[in-house]
């Protein structure tokens, strides 16, 4: 009885933000009343996939196929812990986001404001989809239908900018997934006739040596959206979307939908045992830890908020696809917690930023002189956010850190470890001096007019003190998530 | 009793109507009657599907004569399904073509050009189905000579020169056609294809039926504009009336391929084909005209010239199939045929309805169109995600094939030439999109906020194909199924 339930709780995850977005195109013309159906609908879908966890937990793996596109080719989705733990952070942040977009997009007379509230469902219903995948073809449909549903967000401005980053997101995205991880689904499907993600991989024995490294590359590289180094310009690009997009997709769903998906066919393709005897692990390591480092140093060197929280963003990604590479158990379940960590960090930040935007339309750290006195509770979350980033306590970000160099260490991983080292030393001193600039320094002292301002809107407001709260309360209460990530732990 | 001439009514019925067409008085009468019996065509070629998909082979003795005499008609899955696309085409197209015909074709005209339409329909037709080599020419001079009618009747004056450049181009393919034809004859005495295939293999090694088969691959590369023998094609794209380049691009090269499948896979075989050069020469040939062609596409600045470079690319595509000369290769040339007809069907009538409300195909006149005609655009993004090959789309099914049947051979360059050349497609349909998609700016700001959406005559049949692309991006069982059932058929002594 209860799998029959699961199975339909899973499609409905799918469907209610599709359903979100039919009704949005049906309530078009009366704005309060299609912003309400967003929240609703939103915490609906909570509901539904929080509903889904006692199952999981217990350590049941419910599966459903729906169509047969090609013989031996399923649309399926499955319920396993890794997708559970991104599918219930994309679920939870949602509401709280949707919320917020209400209070920036009407703060800031957005125009096409249905298309944006449409285009985020659908984006939502790709992201449970991805989440939930049961194969690889399944995840694939899911992860292209998702950089085109928010091609329209990214390029919501409409002006040449927008256009111009449009190219580089839709460029990048789509052919490094048509041009390397469709390639090396085929490859996998052509080598073992099979696409299933299983507990053991699906590779064992099939390919090896030098071929092998090319297959990984052409995963590692395939998924664009891990914006591992050189594929990572699309991140930047994608900032001139309106804030709340850059918060839940562009810091947590498609980002996340990258690393998960590395994750996944690291632990699910390949299968760990396989990996720890090829060299590519350790040159996916290298690549990971290159990037952490040399995007961090670009963070240092921007001065808008929005894009230095994007290369701080890329090089947090590469966090993840470092940990799983270290191929310890433990660091495993310090990749699953890092996307939950990051992702609750991460929106506080760009949620401040875009209240920032809101309040005082500024754009730039260097404007920020004294900010934190006009707007308290907005630098407060920042602050906590930030804190998390650097991985300090009590946040979320310590966590997902500590269990990160257990695993290097359990490894022996010196490499990693100094990464991890240099790159917290890295973040402290790109979200340090903002903290400064916000508390401590006098307004006034920056160029330009003094522009008299106060708190943004109440519902931005509360949606940056939720996901702040969050994050903090992460650290103190990380039972469900860290069960959830150490399930993962016997693979 | 319909059952028994099932086949010979596909063709038949289209070649009746031609004449009873031309003579109606001029107004809605033409159409209706061609509509009718395209819709009848349509209905008889689903039935022969169902009929031969079991693996079931039809053969009808034209008058009874028994063949090699007669002319047979010989249907298995791969007949039955291009027969399929080309009814089930045209049963969209007319539907379709009401509109957009009284806008573009004087009135005096009318009669005559569903007359032509109906003859054009009939050789494409009659190719699909006939089992005789000589019959074949008889049907593809009949399409043809209709084709260059219906080309020059463009509102442009270049219809004209582009109807002239095909006519010669392909007169010269249809001779060289038919020498091959009477070299393969008079070596034979026969003109029966399934005759033929038996009795080829004790002369394989005779230098005149290498010349046969030399003329004849040349003659159909020029119907069905393998790279470099194209140039007809993009005028003819350009300049034809709407209704006319949906309907051939979607079908008169694709029966083109078809016949290649024929001849290379079952009139010779394979094991011939790999002791000349024509497998590496078709391999290179698509390989130039993949890459080369869909980077003309990028350049052009008319969306009907757009598209028609890239059909030119696409069709590298099914040939990249045939020269791999597997199984899973015609596999995916017979998938890719079905599919890409579909997509180049929806996608030359959404530009259609475009046309229809602007009166120019020119993308600069789009801007900014995306939000006055939603449907539209909607069709052509859907459309061109299936040129592209996102999955979810027919078109990546025909891209899944391709590039398993090259990794089978390991031949690496291919699976890469595939993969740039979808890379290529993004940026050419990316073109039309954010042209659509974008606020207009300039002096097109102001004429184009009082446009329109298209007439529902037209949306319907687009939105036909969007959905068909669509839906095979999912259920397969038509396409892949048939395909691999045919393909059975076309290469002899292969089992599952």
């Amino acid at each position: 009885m209860i799998s029959l339930a699961s199975e339909k709780l899973i499609i409905l995850a799918m469907l209610l933000p599709l359903l979100a977005a039919v009704l949005i195109v049906l309530v078009d013309k009366k704005p309060n009343l299609r912003d309400a159906l967003s929240i609703i609908i939103s915490l609906a879908l909570l509901a539904t996939v929080l509903s889904l966890l006692p199952s999981i937990l217990e350590g049941n793996q419910t599966s459903i196929t729906l169509l047969e596109i090609v013989p031996g080719l399923p649309i399926t989705f499955t319920l396993e812990p890794l997708g559970m733990l991104f599918a219930c952070v994309a679920a939870l942040l949602w509401p709280v986001n949707t919320l917020y977009s209400i209070g920036y997009m009407r703060g800031n007379k957005e125009k096409h404001q249905t298309r944006f509230y449409i285009c985020f469902a659908i984006a939502l219903s790709c992201t449970m989809g991805i989440a939930l995948a049961g194969n690889l073809l399944t995840l694939f449909i899911c992860y292209e239908l998702l950089t085109l549903s928010t091609y329209p967000l990214v390029t919501h401005k409409g002006n040449e900018d927008a256009k111009k980053a449009g190219r580089v997101y839709l460029g990048i995205l789509l052919s490094t997934s048509i041009g390397f991880f469709l390639l090396a689904i085929l490859w996998t499907w052509h080598l073992t006739g099979t696409l299933d993600f299983k507990a053991e991989g699906i590779l064992a024995g099939k390919i090896a040596g030098p071929e092998l490294i090319v297959l990984l590359f052409l995963y590692v590289y395939g998924i664009g959206k891990a914006a591992l180094m050189p594929m990572h310009r699309w991140l930047p690009a994608a900032m001139v979307a309106p804030t709340p997009v850059s918060a839940l997709l562009h810091a947590v769903a498609v980002v996340k939908a990258g690393v998960f998906s590395i994750v996944k066919v690291v632990i699910y393709v390949f299968g760990l045992d396989m990996l720890r005897l090829s060299d590519g692990a350790d040159w996916v390591l290298w690549i990971a830890g290159f990037t952490i480092i040399s995007a961090s140093i670009i963070a240092l060197k921007q001065d808008n908020l929005k894009r230095r929280l994007a290369y701080s963003t890329i090089s947090q990604l590469s966090y993840v696809t470092l940990a799983v590479f270290i191929l310890a158990p433990l660091s495993i379940v310090a990749a699953a917690l890092h996307i939950v960590a990051h992702a609750f960090g991460k929106v506080t930040l760009f949620f401040a930023a875009g209240s920032i935007y809101t309040a005082s339309h500024k754009t730039n750290i260097s404007q920020l002189n004294g900010i934190g006195y006009r707007m308290p509770w907005t630098m407060a979350a920042f602050t906590i956010g930030a804190i998390s980033m650097i991985g300090l306590p009590p946040t979320a970000g310590f966590l997902s850190k500590w269990y990160m160099l257990q695993g290097a260490f359990q490894q022996e991983q010196v490499f990693a470890v100094l990464i991890i080292i240099a790159s917290t030393l890295l973040n402290a001193a790109y979200f340090i001096p903002i903290i400064y600039t916000a508390w401590f320094k006098k307004e006034g002292q920056e160029s330009g007019e003094l522009v008299v301002h106060g708190e943004a809107p109440k519902a931005i407001v509360f949606a940056l003190m939720t996901t702040a709260s969050l994050t903090l309360l992460l650290f103190f209460f990380p039972d469900v998530p860290l069960q959830l990530a150490m399930l993962l732990r016997c693979y | 009793m319909i059952e028994n001439h099932l086949s010979l009514l596909l063709v038949v019925l289209p070649l009746l109507a031609a004449p009873i067409v031309a003579v109606l008085p001029n107004g809605r009468l033409p159409w209706a009657v061609s509509t009718l019996v395209s819709w009848s065509v349509f209905y008889l070629a689903a039935w022969q599907l169902m009929n031969v998909n079991t693996g079931n082979v039809i053969s009808y003795e034209l008058g009874g004569w028994a063949p090699p005499w007669g002319i047979e008609y010989r249907i298995d899955a791969a007949n039955a399904l291009v027969a399929l696309i080309v009814s089930g085409i045209a049963a969209l197209t007319l539907p379709y073509a009401l509109k957009s015909v009284i806008k573009e074709i004087p009135q005096q005209q009318h009669a005559l050009f569903y007359a032509a339409f109906m003859l054009c329909l009939t050789g494409l037709l009659g190719i699909a189905q006939t089992g005789d080599i000589f019959n074949l020419f008889v049907f593809l001079e009949i399409s043809s000579l209709s084709s260059y009618a219906l080309i020059s009747l463009g509102k442009k004056r270049q219809a004209l020169t582009a109807a002239y450049q095909y006519l010669i181009m392909g007169t010269i393919g249809a001779t060289f056609f038919i020498i091959g034809v009477g070299l393969l004859y008079a070596m034979t005495g026969t003109l029966n294809m399934a005759d033929l295939a038996q009795r080829l293999p004790e002369l394989y090694e005779h230098r005149t039926i290498h010349t046969a088969f030399a003329f004849i691959m040349v003659g159909f590369a020029l119907k069905l504009a393998l790279f470099p023998l194209h140039v007809w094609l993009p005028n003819a794209y350009t300049y034809a009336p709407t209704v006319v380049t949906i309907f051939l691009a979607a079908t008169a090269t694709k029966v083109a391929v078809y016949v290649m499948l024929r001849m290379v896979f079952t009139v010779f075989s394979f094991t011939f084909i790999e002791s000349t050069p024509a497998d590496e020469l078709f391999l290179l040939l698509c390989v130039m005209g993949i890459l080369g062609m869909s980077f003309y596409a990028i350049y052009q600045k008319d969306s009907k010239r757009l598209l028609a470079y890239s059909s030119v690319a696409q069709i590298g595509y099914m040939m990249l199939g045939i020269g791999l000369g597997s199984v899973l290769g015609a596999t995916a040339t017979l998938v890719h045929l079905f599919n890409h007809a579909l997509m180049k069907g929806a996608l030359f009538m959404a530009i259609g309805a475009l046309v229809y409300r602007v009166g120019s195909s020119r993308l600069e006149h789009f801007s900014g169109l995306g939000k006055q005609m939603p449907w539209t655009f909607a069709a052509i993004v859907i459309g061109g995600l299936s040129l592209i090959g996102v999955p979810g789309t027919a078109g990546f099914i025909s891209k899944w094939y391709l590039v398993l049947a090259a990794i089978e051979q390991q031949n690496w360059l291919i699976v890469g030439v595939i993969l740039i050349g979808s890379l290529l497609a993004v940026i050419y349909v990316w073109k039309i999109v954010e042209v659509l998609y974008f606020k207009a700016t300039g002096e097109m700001e102001q004429h184009n906020t009082a446009v329109k959406e298209a007439p529902l005559m037209m949306l319907i049949p687009m939105w036909v194909l969007v959905l068909a692309n669509v839906y095979f991006g999912f259920n397969t069982e038509l396409t892949v199924g048939t395909a691999q059932q045919a393909v059975q058929l076309l290469i002899p002594g292969v089992n599952k």
